[in-house]
């Protein structure tokens, strides 16, 4: 009897530790393609700009895998799964039996097809390696494009600025962070952008990588030319499926699982940015790209290979962003649409701005920047699907907090833990 | 196989009624968590920029006022959306704290906690700074032997102790019978 974890990230170390709560000897083996101890994926653009050394891009503690008992095959990729002899085919042709299967093989870089992606420094923004290869070109003074104004992308941005890169960041949106940002937001951030001298140019994209071997600069669809000596692309990631494809597992976008984590194939478990789980808020099963979700996840397929009947499903998107000197946080829909309610405070002297998607009786989604203490209890009202009728009027309001519910609420919630 | 027990854990709670808004309990976590440990005049007596941050958040509106703290949760969110690795609840004694050296100042942790507990701590880097329930001070926390009228009480609940290391000190004693 053994657990097979194809994967070694967030969702991974969350099936470990689910596991390990209820079953201290079956051995787990943990798979993946890169070559290190788990690390915190967004940690590289800390590690890009300077902020944190190698030896704290770790996860969890460096003696993680003995003290779980897991073998870790590490710098190997996965090639096939054959459900029905219950193995997995590993590059090198050897094979793992398991008993139980996790997928946690995360997401891949989303690129469109682009003349000019296979001259060299062009990169993406998903690995520790990307970064390692990165940091080579991206010396000060030198010029960068990133293409690409979401969460990831900025993040580069920021690193980028970190380092005194001159930086350009394109997007096909007439706004930054598309999905979370309104016009407001995008301003706020805007701004702080332009005051690190970081060029943004929205409503294009780009057309073509110009150069020799290397790139050399970018041609924009309006014909433009910028040129810069290295090009990050950040268009979002997709479910990488690429392991289980044309297989009898059930994908759409990405693995689809139900709130045990099961996939249509029995013993086989799927979680984090590969799999499709329920959202509670948007009424579907989507795939949910963020750590928490994918801890929680992982943590469930864990807790339910392990044979405890454990549920979650209580997904939704959540993010919190730093970006040069900016906080920002948000949680749920981001998005208005029929029978939701808006309520959004701008306030210009202190450079804070929040907002409030209010559906029936309840809080489905808010966007906070800069003041952002306390966010955790809306994310709690979301979560618990709160009937927030009797205190609506206080959402965003100066020292929200306990003290803004109702008495019988705060009493029940401060005994709570 | 089962490797989950019930543990009692310690808990701090409020009583709004008897809460008077004094805040001496912010100053004596301060003071306790200053490097002046619990020296209260010498904590406060410079404007330093290094003084911590309290680890208790008291809310007021009048007549109404409480402080909160971590709840040390069972399930705590917290950890589980950490994005570093850097808060983790000890298995050990159920305390949940943040790993200075590690954590990076994100505040994801700030957008999942229920109870809106975690500050903001610019001091030195961006960190998270949260109650750690004076396990510097053998675990008695300042707070509470502190408030003047009693508004503060440590509570027990129990728990489901079964984390790593607990399941860690099975492999020892397994593999010390085999
Ligand atoms: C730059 C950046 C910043 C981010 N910042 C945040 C943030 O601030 N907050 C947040 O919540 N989320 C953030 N995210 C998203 C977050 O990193 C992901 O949601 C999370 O890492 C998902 O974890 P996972 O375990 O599902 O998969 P992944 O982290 O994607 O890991 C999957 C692993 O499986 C391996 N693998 C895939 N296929 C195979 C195979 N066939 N064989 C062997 N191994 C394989 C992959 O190489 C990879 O190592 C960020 C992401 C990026 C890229
Ligand atoms: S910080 Fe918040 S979520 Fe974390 S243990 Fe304390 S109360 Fe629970
Ligand atoms: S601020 Fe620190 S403790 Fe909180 S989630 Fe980020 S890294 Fe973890």
């Amino acid at each position: 009897m053994s657990y097979v974890i194809i994967g070694n990230s967030t969702a991974a170390v969350g099936a470990v530790e689910g596991i390990r709560k209820y079953d201290i000897e079956t051995p787990i083996v943990i798979i993946s393609d890169e070559p290190y101890h788990t690390y915190s994926r967004p940690l590289i653009s800390y590690y890009l700009g300077g902020k944190v050394a190698e030896e704290n891009m770790y996860y969890r503690s460096r003696d993680f895998y003995e003290k779980n008992k897991v073998k870790p095959i590490l710098g190997i990729k996965a090639k096939s799964v054959d459900f029905d002899k219950k193995e997995v085919v590993l590059q090198d042709e050897s094979k793992i039996q398991y008993s139980k299967l996790l997928i946690a093989t995360g997401g891949k870089p989303f690129i469109p097809p682009l003349e000019g992606l296979d001259k060299k420094n062009v990169f993406n923004f998903i690995k520790f390696d990307d970064v390692k290869e990165i940091e080579k070109v991206a010396v000060k003074g030198s010029r960068a494009v990133v293409v690409g104004a979401s969460f990831s992308g900025l993040k580069a941005v920021e690193a980028l600025v970190q380092r005194g890169v001159n930086v350009t960041v394109i997007d096909i949106m007439d706004r930054i962070m598309p999905r979370v940002f309104d016009e407001t937001a995008s301003s706020i951030a805007l701004k702080t952008l332009r005051e690190h001298g970081v060029e943004v140019l929205l409503k294009t994209t780009v057309e073509k990588i110009i150069g020799g071997e290397n790139a050399e600069g970018v041609i924009l669809k309006d014909g433009r030319e910028l040129p810069c000596n290295f090009i990050i692309l950040a268009m979002g990631v997709r479910c990488n499926t690429d392991l289980v494809k044309d297989t009898k597992l059930k994908i759409n976008r990405g693995i689809v699982v139900d709130d045990r984590m099961r996939t249509n194939i029995p013993d086989v478990y799927a979680a984090g940015d590969a799999a499709e789980g329920y959202n509670f808020i948007e009424g579907r099963n989507m795939e949910i790209a963020i750590i928490p979700n994918a801890y929680r996840q992982g943590e469930t397929a864990g807790e339910n290979m392990a044979g405890k009947e454990r549920l979650f499903n209580k997904g939704f998107i959540m993010n919190s962003m730093p970006l040069l000197g900016l906080s920002i946080i948000s949680a749920g829909l981001s998005e208005s649409g029929e029978g939701i309610r808006v309520k959004a405070i701008y306030k210009n002297r202190e450079n804070t701005y929040k907002k409030f998607y209010i559906r029936d009786k309840k809080l489905v989604g808010y966007l906070l920047i800069n003041d952002i203490d306390r966010a955790g209890i809306y994310t709690d009202l979301i979560r618990r699907e709160v009937d927030i009728s009797l205190f609506e009027d206080r959402l965003g309001e100066e020292g929200f907090g306990f003290v803004s519910l109702p008495k019988e609420m705060r009493k029940e919630r401060m005994l709570g833990g | 196989m089962e490797n989950s027990n019930k543990v009692t854990r310690r808990r701090i709670y409020s009583r709004e009624e008897v809460c008077v808004g004094c805040r001496l309990c912010e100053i004596y976590c301060i003071a306790a968590h200053s490097e002046y440990k619990n020296d209260l005049i010498k904590t406060f007596k410079k404007i330093s920029k290094r003084r911590p941050l309290p680890g208790i958040i008291v809310e007021e509106r009048k007549p109404i006022s409480f402080g909160l703290q971590c709840r040390h949760c069972e399930e705590p969110e917290c950890v589980k959306a950490c994005i570093t690795g850097a808060m983790q609840k000890n298995p050990e004694t159920g305390v949940v704290t943040n790993d200075a050296a590690r954590c990076i100042g994100c505040w994801t942790c700030i957008l999942a906690c229920p109870y809106g507990v975690i500050r903001r701590d610019y001091r030195e880097r961006k960190i998270a700074s949260k109650c750690d329930f004076c396990m510097e001070n053998g675990g008695e926390p300042v707070c509470v032997k502190n408030c003047p009228n009693e508004a503060l009480y440590i509570g027990n609940v129990v728990e489901e102790s079964n984390m790593v290391e607990e399941s860690n000190r099975g492999f020892r004693e397994m593999e010390g019978r085999a």
